[in-house]
């Protein structure tokens, strides 16, 4: 979390959300805690409204696969000020590991398909050398990153209300420049 | 007759500026008059429920959004309404055409059409019992958009604006 400077990021539901919230809080996070598959369409709305303003979306791959078709809205609107990074470990890590089927679909394919200006993987130790770069690129662009499965112990629950997060978001969101 | 114009003029009057949404015939005239006219920057989404999740961003980032859809979109929404809009108090303006209304239509719509206003009021949650809707009315246009609006607004949730046959069909 410590590379996104002060860029609003909707972090996806799930093991995620729950990790970026316990690796490094920030002001400008949207937890989002259930409408799972919504990130990418929550991130997309805010980037429209603010084409000066570069959102984030940190997503899973359960996720992704949900609302697969909302990767076309992104490519279709073409929207510069949007990143979308994919934690990609082949599995729904909250409910208990289940696997998801990334491990013979290629999302990034699927977002170039779908009109990204940039979408290619790499793998975890490969991420913090790639992640400047990436978060200076056109988007939409997305980066998805390989980890293995297996949920950190001592991960929290998000604290803050929902109403509180919503505020946090708007606040980081509405100021102008970034 | 069609009330598009008096009705866009409506939602405009009432500062809504984000439009998303999937289309239904009975909102026909509403969509064509967005894809004519690009100002108003609808975004014609993949499925409802990411319509309703685009109007949370925008919302977040400043706007006052508007969601249309057919009333099967309901069900793809319900998730995105009560995990989403309800719990973070995310105000939208749900516009949702009354397919299979009085059991007079395709089979596929009569379960919706007969539940419709049920299912406003069935989405509880403590002390709030249902969320704001309102059958707009050919007669009280205005009227209807400034009342469900300062409802959503006041309360802070989605409210839906339901809209029957014969009323924003036709782009004039």
């Amino acid at each position: 979390m410590k590379a996104l400077d002060d860029r609003p990021t909707v972090v996806c539901n799930g093991m995620i959300g729950r990790e970026a919230f316990t690796a490094k809080d920030r002001e400008q996070n949207f937890y989002m805690i259930g409408s799972m598959g919504l990130g990418l369409s929550i991130a997309i709305g805010a980037a429209v409204s603010q084409p000066d303003k570069r959102i984030l979306c940190l997503d899973g791959d359960g996720n992704v696969l949900m609302g697969a078709g909302v990767l076309a809205s992104a490519g279709a609107l073409g929207l510069k000020n949007l990143h979308h990074i994919v934690v990609d470990n082949e599995a729904h890590g909250s409910t208990g590991g289940q696997k998801t089927i990334t491990d013979r679909i290629r999302l990034e394919q699927i977002a170039k398909a779908s009109g990204y200006a940039y979408a290619e993987r790499v793998e975890a130790n490969e991420l913090a050398e790639a992640l400047p770069a990436f978060l200076e690129r056109e988007g939409p662009a997305m980066l998805l990153v390989k980890v293995d499965e297996g949920n950190v112990k001592g991960i929290a629950r998000v604290s803050h209300t929902p109403p509180e997060i919503t505020q946090h978001f708007a606040d980081a969101t509405r100021v102008k420049g970034g | 007759m069609p009330k598009t114009t008096e009705f866009l003029e409506a939602v405009k009057a009432n500062g809504y500026d984000f439009f998303a949404g999937v289309p239904c015939s009975l909102l026909k005239g509403v969509i064509r008059r967005f894809d004519e006219e690009p100002e108003w920057g609808y975004i014609s989404a993949v499925r409802e429920d990411s319509a309703m999740g685009m109007a949370a961003g925008a919302y977040m980032a400043g706007k006052k959004p508007a969601v249309f859809m057919q009333n099967s979109g309901l069900g793809v929404c319900l998730n995105a309404i009560v995990s989403l809009n309800v719990i973070y108090e995310i105000p939208t303006l749900i516009v949702v055409s009354w397919r299979g209304k009085d059991g007079q239509d395709a089979p596929e719509h009569l379960v919706m059409g007969e539940i419709m206003t049920d299912y406003f009021d069935g989405i509880t949650l403590g002390e709030m019992k249902g969320l704001p809707w309102r059958i707009l009315n050919p007669d009280t246009i205005e009227e209807d958009v400034a009342a469900i609006t300062k409802e959503i607004d006041e309360r802070k949730v989605p409210g839906a604006l339901i809209v029957a046959k014969g009323i924003l069909n036709a782009s004039s």
